[in-house]
């Protein structure tokens, strides 16, 4: 099939001035490397599958189910995670040193990292574009109710939180109180309740019966 | 020797508010992965580490102003020149213009399972005893030195509580700078809301934590300051 060629050099037009300056950036910085050969692009492939489709907070979700229903897991999370967490087989970048924190009827636990993006990967996937921005960082450690009743989290007033900065290669995943009325439930189940969010602090688990969570739920 | 870290938010005020947005939402762009995927491969690559790579970012005097992964671009742009492994001007034309600098490793696509498996820890020998026991009281250092370092402007000369301890760590102060891993005691020292804030902040019963190795501490008396 020929086009006329006004046409042709139209669309050409048009298709370039679309693409956004910063992927043509990209493009051109990962054209450079791998003409070098400091880049295996079938590498780049495999890892941005991985963190799409393979490493993300349901992996989190289970551990803390566990932890609700089996006790010995749970003493052995509290006792030393990233043993336990890899027992499950999570373990890895950005998880390298886990340590599980358990919120109670008196504490509530919340995690930030006000220097960098610093999230345990391994459990919870990549973090949200929320928790990698200049509101949550600065404010998570001076005003955490503040933040939290923006999350729509009310705390009663007696309660304390705990704010861990992860300034360091330690990485923390909060544990949440198992919901009320979910004793019926097995282990596979309970996961569905647990948010990504529950397990930073900005959020709770789903209560039973609730909207089932599709995938990833906030 | 001047260093400006434009990455220390920790209390800053005048950020506004927190805006969510769909939980799956990781991505808001086709280059955005491929920035990440090519920062871990170049990560693996042993050219720099990762402290280096946090101090090549947050010194971006554009820092304010960049989104997550436009910092994540221009910080592995900038650990490429700074490591001469890549030219300005192969960068600006998207092609190799000279000879390729010998790298310890590539990450090629079977092995990135096993190497994101495996994780960079950071737990060392101990070099000597811990310095502070569980529930000693410390007091943290009072300025930032003129380098990469990871205790955070809002924690400078607060007086904490040793709550846990890490053990060895490498330490990020020499390990950005190239000075080597020169592992420290990592604890996690525990502030009160009110030694931190002190009336500049809400009143709610708050503590905060900082991971924190031992150079930036002293010991304190838990009379101290009372």
């Amino acid at each position: 099939m020929t086009e006329p060629e006004h046409e042709h050099s139209h669309e050409h037009e048009h298709e370039r001035s679309a693409v956004n300056p910063l992927e043509l950036r990209v493009r051109a910085l990962q054209t450079v490397l791998a003409e070098k050969g400091y880049i295996d692009p079938a590498a780049l492939d495999v890892l941005i599958d991985t963190y799409q489709t393979k490493i993300g907070p349901r992996n989190g979700a289970q551990v803390v189910a566990r932890a609700w229903c089996d006790a010995g897991f749970r003493r052995r999370l509290f006792e030393d995670a990233t043993a336990a967490i890899a027992s499950m087989g999570f373990s890895g970048r950005q998880g390298e040193h886990l340590v599980a924190v358990e919120n109670t009827e008196d504490q509530h636990n919340m995690v930030v990292c006000t220097l960098c993006s610093c999230y345990p990967w391994p459990v919870l996937g990549l973090p949200p574009t929320w928790y990698k921005s200049a509101a949550y960082r600065a404010r998570a450690v001076k005003d955490p109710r503040g933040v939290l009743e923006e999350f729509g989290l009310r705390l009663p007033a007696a309660t304390r939180i705990r704010v861990w900065d992860s300034t360091a290669e330690v990485r923390y995943l909060v544990v949440p109180r198992r919901p009320a009325g979910s004793q019926h439930l097995d282990e596979r189940e309970l996961a569905a309740l647990v948010t990504r969010d529950s397990m930073i602090g900005t959020g709770l688990p789903l209560e039973p019966g609730s909207a089932p969570a599709p995938g990833v739920a906030p | 020797m001047n260093y400006q870290s434009n990455a220390d938010l920790g209390g800053q005020d005048g950020c506004g508010a927190v805006h969510r947005e769909r939980a799956d939402e990781l991505f808001h762009a086709p280059w955005e992965p491929r920035v990440l995927a090519i920062t871990l491969a170049m990560g693996a690559s042993g050219l720099w580490n990762i402290d280096m790579s946090r101090a090549a970012r947050e010194t971006l005097p554009a820092y304010r102003d960049l989104s997550y992964y436009e910092l994540w671009l221009a910080g592995l742009e900038k650990l490429l020149l700074q490591s001469g492994a890549v030219h300005a001007d192969e960068i600006a034309q998207g092609r190799r213009l000279h000879a390729a600098v010998p790298i310890p490793r590539v990450l090629h696509a079977e092995e990135v399972a096993a190497v994101l498996a495996r994780g960079s820890p950071t737990v060392r020998p101990p070099r000597g005893p811990a310095r502070f026991a569980l529930g000693s009281w410390v007091r943290t250092c009072c300025a930032a030195p003129p380098h990469h370092t990871r205790l955070p402007a809002y924690a400078h000369g607060k007086r904490g509580v040793i709550e846990r301890i890490h053990g060895a760590h490498v330490f990020a102060d020499t390990n950005a700078r190239g000075l080597g891993e020169q592992p420290q005691w990592l604890y996690t020292v525990a502030f009160d809301g009110k030694e931190l804030w002190g009336a500049a902040a809400p009143p709610q019963r708050l503590a905060v934590s900082v991971d924190a190795w031992e150079p930036y501490l002293e010991p304190a008396s838990p009379a101290e300051g009372l």
